[in-house]
Order: structure tokens, then C-alpha cells, then sequence
């Protein structure tokens, strides 16, 4: 991937430029609608889903809690059976332990599996600054890949693209990444398939060196769990003779006997399915039955950082399903590129700050300002991740980072002055003798009705622009409801 | 049983005809209903853009309004929300023992209109006759953070005249979101003009919901579309009766510049 994330503008202008393309919202509203129905119809299978939910939270907090002995646990246990334990505190040292296990074993290239944490620290990007071309395998990431463009959603990368789209990649720019597209290929969805699967079966077959990450870890086995669909995972995870897999620290859970209610969850949250098609496990090595170099690399990369906040914590239940980003309304007609991160949606306007801090950089600033707090997400998440509540969590952090700068934003000096309003009734019954005036005024010379019959303003210049350019606005009513109740008793005279 | 009106500051500021009408249902249900003067906000635009300092002192003037009473009743679900589940967010920041424990005690008392009606009252046929053909809005914090259920329907469907139609993809929120609906205006108004596009499909003549703040964001939409849908509180729709008759277009002169 040349595409990156780095330099995009704050949400409110991305989204702009994401509402403004047809064909990104016809994409979006029609795969997220489909997808929320599969949803839906799956988990009302289950009676007791809620209690499920309870669970899967219970199970993700108590292994968050004693994190720093299973993972303990887990290193033991992968040393016992083999493979070879790495801990990277960031993105830069990740991406270095996998580039020096590449290059002892000359590997030009790598098979990766689907990962949002190599997407995360760039592992790829860093893999082509050493010369070592990274292959995605996964038919959505690869089609993200090819077209030199960026995942919009953790599950269906390419969500945004058509099949008319995806032809025109595979035509154009397969050939120099391997076995070229059939001349006759056409836009049927089978036929896109089997040109990804002829193309991506000679990189199975040739590559030395796969990567992964990993859904799950579970600690007092020391087993890595990938969860997916296509098979092309199970391919990467047995066929190359070196396996190197990037996990996150919070992936860890404690027991074997743990994954069973995720494994409940992950499915039916994820892609709407009962069961996905391919669970790969794998503790260290199996000497003679696939790789035989087995690598781990755990990484932190501002996971503690989001475990020291006791709000935020939280966030660091995710298994990475996706169903807040396909039921929430911000996120279908935005799309997941004006997130600016591999991580869009709900959870990513959460995770990216979390991770990356508050006060830092105006774009990650911007993210847990873009939603609703409609919680739909919260209702969705299957480990039950009160997404509203973190995101005003980190309002306030926001907030807080610049109280103590020198030249307050007007929304700073609006909120201290409502403030000063609101804390006295006194106070608040006098802005809105101020306001009724103005009603008085727009009533007599504004032409603007709302149905029915209420006067209302229009488009207005200014601050103001920011409602009405697309939202009548009603009029304020000549007298406040405390100024009529003090004016007539209350109604009794 | 002393009931207060929290009849919120969206309301007291721009649709005092809610909060008349509000009065107007509980007296004719039998309740007593007083306004307690030294309310204002419940705090929930400063505490939903992450401004908790300034929320402190709003969530004073709110508890020295409102603590003692057995129950208080608001038009809003929005707000019910914040006094139920944030003020403490905002009483543990001012860091007053004092203020954690008032609004501990203060806060479960708050009902939202159709919650007090059903829960507290136990009626769902208050009286009331509107006919005309309404569809109805669940708001996502009267839905989801308060979790009202069916209590607004079947509070509708009781009322005499009304012809209620489903409204597709109901439960979808209409992008108003507080301040969301400036920082993020354009997402606001996609999301807005897909609720419009939704209540156009039913045909009615009006939306009814039971918060005026989502409703101001619809229906300025609606109005910008000249759709000719209008929009209404739930409680003015369950204040009118045949002798107090509410009709959408009679109804709009009251306590309104002219």
C-alpha cells in the first residue's frame, strides 16, 4: 500500500468530502444495511444473547485485570512449545522484529493473514522500505492493496468499492503484482473470485515467511486463534516454513475454556454468520506439520496506556467485529476514511485516542466529536463496550488538554458563558427576554414558515450558518414558558 | 405526592407550548404539578461536549431546584437521561460529597413524560383526541439510555382520531446530537435529510416525538423541504382533546411571535 493515513484532516472536513461521493454512499447504505440484517437475524437465534454479552465483558475484564500474569503465562507456555517470544513497546519495534526475521531467511516477500494490528503499526510499509514486499491475501484487502488505496471498515476493507471498481483494478494492476487477471474477465462476483484465488494461490505456494495477527491468545495453552473466512489464513498459517504473528496485549485470554463464549460472539457479531467457515489454532510448533520457525510478537503500542484509564479501559474488550461501524448512522454515510485511521467507526473514534492520547494532534481530537451518542453501538457490541460513555469520557479529556490555553475557542467561551446562564434563573430568564426579541423580530419581517405556520429563520450568515444552511430554524417564542407560568400562575389566571 | 415540571431549557426558551401543554395533561389527570422557579438546564449540553467544569455549577442550581420532591417530570428524554445517568459523571468531578449525594437521591426520581404516564400514573388512555394521521419517532436516548419501550405508542394509540403509521427504520437516529449538529453539521443533515426522506414515506401530516431538540433538527428539514409535514411534541398531542381542540395548524399561533 502507498495510500496512507497520515496527514488527514480532521473529521468534520473528511466527512464532507466522503458525503459528497454518490457512489460511497450508495455502497455504504446498501453492504451496512445488508450486513445489520444479518446480524440481527443470527443473534435473534439466540435467547440467551444478552446474558452472552455479560460474559464475553466478563471474561475480556477479568483477563485485562490480571494482564501482566497471563501474558507472563502465555510467553511460558509458547517458549515450552517452541516458538520464539518478542515484546514491542511500539509500532517501530514490531516492525523491526519482523523485518530482521524476514531478512535472516532472505525473504523478498511475505504472505500476510487479514490484520488490523500489522495495518495498525504499518508493517507493511516498513516491510517495503527494507525491500520485502508484504502480499495481502485476504480478497477485500487485496483489492485495497492492488488499487493503492485504504481499508474503510475492519471487516470488509474494500466496502466502499463496487465489483465494476474491483474489475478495474484486477485488469490494471495485478500483472505487476504476479499472475495478471484473465483477458476475458468480467464483473461477476465468481469470476473476481477465482482471478484472486489463481493470483494469490502462486504467492501461497512460493512464500517463506508468513505474517499474521491473532484473534485471540489464549494464555495456559500458549495458543494463537485466527478466525476467518476465505481460507486464505488456514493457507498462510500452514504453508510457509516461517510464521511470524503481530498480537496485541489485550488479545490474551486466560483459559481455554474462555474462548468459548467469543467463540459464540465473534461470528454472529462479525459477519452475521452462526460459525466462520476457518478457525485456525496453533500452539508453537508441530515438529513436521507446519511451520517450523514460529515467532510472537507481543506489542503494546498505547495498550497500557488505555488500561491506566478507568473509563477507557474498556476498549481494550473489542474483538474486532465490526457491528458498531455497521449499525451506526454516522459511520454509513461517512464511510470509514474520514476516521483517518485503520481503526473507523465507533470503536475507532474511541481506540485511536485511547492509544494514541488526547491533546496531541487535532484529528484525533476530532473523533470522539463524530457521533450522535445515538448508542446504537453499545447495543450492538457483543462484549458490551458502553462506546457513548467513553466518548464523552474523552470529550472531557479533549476539553481538559486545552483549559489551559492562553486564547480560548469561541465554543470554550460559549460553553462559560451558557454556563454562567444556566447557574442562575435569573440570569437565563434575561437571555430569554433577549431571545424573544429576536423571535419578534424575524415573526415581523422574516417571510420563512414552518409547516403550520410558525415563523422561523432561514439561512443565515454566520455562526449561525452552520444550522441553517440546510435546517430551518424556528423562531423563539415571544415569551418563555417561565415567563408565561410567572405572568399567569402557572395558567390559573 | 409534590410532582415538579422540568420542563428543560430547550423547551422553556423555544417551545413553551410543550411545557403548557404538559400542565394542561397532568391537571387533567389529577396532578398538581408545580414549576419550581430556580430550575434551568440539566447540564447535558456542557456534559456531552466534554465541558464537566462548567457543568458543576448547572447541576448545583439543578439540584437546589429540584431535591425534594417525590417526582419530577420532563418532556425530554434527552434530558431525563443526563439527570439519571450522568450528573453523578458531574457531581464526582466537582469532588463535593455533598453533590454525589444529592444527585444520588434526586435522580432516580426523574421521569420522562410517557415514562411518569405509564410507570408512575399507570394510564395509557389519558383523554386525549387528535385526528390526524401522525407517525411517531423513538429518540435514541428515550429508546436506548432511558429504554421507554412502547410506552409512547401505546399512549398514541389511545388517543382518540389518531391514525398512527410505522415509520421506517423508526429506531435510526436523526443525526441531531447536540452539539454534533453544529461541530458535524453536514453528517447532521445527511442523516437528517434520511429521517425526512423516511417520515415523507409514511405520509403523515405530522412527527411526533418526545423530545423537541431531535424534533427542531427534523423538522427544520422537513420545513427547508417544504415537505409539509409538520412536527409536534408528544405531549401536545396528548394535551388536545375535542373540547381543547390541537389542531396542527390552530395550535401554532399560541405564545408564538407573530
Amino acid at each position: 500500500m502507498s495510500a496512507t493515513f497520515v496527514g488527514m484532516p480532521a473529521f468534520p472536513e473528511a466527512a464532507r468530502a466522503a458525503l459528497a461521493d454518490p457512489q460511497l454512499r450508495h455502497n455504504l447504505a446498501h453492504a451496512t444495511d445488508t450486513i445489520r440484517r444479518k446480524r440481527a437475524s443470527v443473534v435473534a437465534e439466540i435467547p440467551e444473547w444478552e446474558e452472552l454479552r455479560l460474559v464475553g465483558a466478563a471474561v475480556k475484564d477479568s483477563a485485562l485485570r490480571s494482564l501482566d500474569t497471563h501474558l507472563v503465562e502465555l510467553e511460558e507456555r509458547l517458549v515450552a512449545n517452541g516458538a520464539v517470544v518478542h515484546w514491542a513497546r511500539d509500532a517501530a519495534e514490531a516492525c523491526a522484529i519482523v523485518a530482521e526475521v524476514a531478512t535472516r531467511h532472505s525473504a523478498e516477500e511475505v504472505v500476510k493473514v487479514k490484520s488490523m494490528v500489522t495495518q495498525e503499526i504499518g508493517l507493511n510499509e516498513a516491510l517495503a522500505a527494507q525491500g520485502i514486499a508484504a502480499w495481502e491475501t485476504d480478497l477485500a484487502e487485496l483489492i485495497v492493496q492492488l488499487g493503492d488505496d485504504l481499508p474503510s471498515h475492519i471487516l470488509v476493507p474494500a466496502i466502499h468499492r463496487n465489483r465494476a471498481e474491483i474489475r478495474e483494478i484486477f485488469r490494471t494492476k495485478m500483472a505487476a503484482a504476479g499472475r495478471p487477471a484473465p483477458d476475458d474477465l468480467t464483473d461477476d462476483p465468481a469470476a473476481l473470485a477465482g482471478a484472486a484465488r489463481e493470483h494469490l494461490r502462486e504467492k501461497f505456494l512460493r512464500a517463506k515467511v508468513a505474517v499474521s495477527g491473532a484473534n485471540f491468545a489464549v494464555a495456559e495453552t500458549g495458543t494463537l486463534v485466527v478466525v476467518e473466512s476465505e481460507g486464505n489464513g488456514r493457507m498462510c498459517l500452514t504453508l510457509p516454513d516461517v510464521l511470524v504473528s503481530v498480537v496485541g496485549i489485550e488479545k490474551v485470554l486466560p483459559t481455554w475454556e474462555s474462548l468459548d463464549p467469543m467463540m459464540r460472539l465473534l461470528p454472529r457479531s462479525s459477519t452475521g454468520e452462526r460459525m466462520n467457515p476457518y478457525t485456525s489454532t496453533w500452539s508453537g510448533v508441530t515438529p513436521g506439520d507446519g511451520p517450523q520457525e514460529v515467532h510472537v510478537v507481543l506489542l503494546d503500542n498505547g495498550r497500557t496506556n488505555a488500561l491506566a484509564d478507568d473509563v477507557g479501559r474498556q476498549a481494550l474488550r473489542c474483538i474486532r467485529c465490526s457491528a458498531c461501524l455497521n449499525v451506526c448512522p454516522v459511520y454509513e454515510r461517512t464511510g470509514g476514511h474520514a476516521y483517518g485511521s485503520v481503526y473507523p467507526g465507533p470503536i475507532g473514534a474511541i481506540l485511536n485516542p485511547l492509544l494514541k492520547g488526547t491533546g496531541v494532534d487535532e484529528q484525533t481530537d476530532s473523533l470522539p466529536y463524530a457521533s450522535s451518542l445515538c448508542g446504537a453501538c453499545f447495543e450492538a457490541c457483543p462484549v458490551r463496550i458502553d462506546i457513548p460513555e467513553v466518548l464523552v469520557h474523552l470529550r472531557t479529556k479533549v476539553v481538559d488538554s486545552h483549559r489551559g490555553d492562553r486564547v480560548l475557542k469561541p465554543e470554550a467561551v460559549a460553553m462559560k458563558a451558557a454556563a454562567f446562564a444556566f447557574s442562575d434563573a435569573r440570569r437565563l430568564a434575561l437571555a430569554e427576554r433577549a431571545s424573544g426579541l429576536a423571535g419578534r423580530v424575524i415573526g415581523r419581517w422574516g417571510k420563512t414558515r414552518l409547516p403550520g405556520g410558525r415563523p422561523a429563520a432561514g439561512r443565515i450568515p454566520g455562526p449561525g450558518a452552520a444550522w441553517t444552511s440546510a435546517r430551518d430554524m424556528p423562531a423563539p417564542p415571544k415569551e418563555s414558558f417561565r415567563a408565561w407560568w410567572k405572568r399567569t400562575s402557572g395558567g390559573r389566571s | 405526592m409534590r410532582v415538579a415540571l422540568m420542563v428543560t431549557c430547550v423547551n422553556d426558551a423555544m417551545f413553551p407550548d410543550t411545557g403548557k401543554a404538559v400542565v394542561t395533561l397532568l391537571r387533567r389527570l389529577g396532578v398538581d404539578v408545580e414549576f419550581p422557579e430556580a430550575q434551568t438546564c440539566c447540564s447535558q449540553p456542557m456534559v456531552n461536549t466534554g465541558y464537566l467544569d462548567e457543568a458543576v455549577p448547572v447541576v448545583r442550581t439543578w439540584v437546589e431546584a429540584f431535591s425534594g420532591y417525590d417526582a419530577v417530570v420532563t418532556p425530554s428524554g434527552s434530558c431525563a437521561g443526563t439527570c439519571r445517568h450522568q450528573h453523578g459523571i458531574v457531581a464526582r468531578r466537582s469532588g463535593d460529597a455533598g453533590l454525589v449525594e444529592a444527585v444520588a437521591q434526586t435522580g432516580p426520581r426523574v421521569h420522562e413524560l410517557s415514562e411518569f404516564l405509564v410507570d408512575v400514573l399507570g394510564v395509557t388512555d389519558v383523554g386525549a383526541y387528535f385526528p390526524h394521521q401522525v407517525t411517531y419517532h423513538p429518540t435514541c436516548h428515550s429508546l436506548r439510555m432511558l429504554g421507554v419501550g412502547d410506552r409512547p405508542r401505546r399512549l398514541l394509540e389511545a388517543v382518540r382520531g389518531l391514525r398512527l403509521v410505522d415509520l421506517p427504520s423508526a429506531a435510526e437516529c436523526c443525526g441531531f446530537g447536540g452539539t454534533f449538529a453544529m461541530k458535524n453539521a453536514d453528517t447532521s443533515v445527511a442523516m437528517g435529510s434520511d429521517k425526512a426522506r423516511h417520515v415523507r414515506e409514511t405520509g403523515a401530516e405530522v412527527l411526533v416525538a418526545g423530545d423537541n431538540s431531535c424534533l427542531m433538527h427534523i423538522g427544520g428539514v422537513l420545513s427547508r423541504q417544504q415537505a409539509g409535514v409538520r412536527v409536534m411534541h408528544l405531549a401536545e398531542i396528548l394535551a388536545a382533546t375535542e373540547t381543547d381542540t390541537t389542531e396542527p395548524s390552530a395550535m401554532l399561533g399560541k405564545g408564538v411571535a407573530t
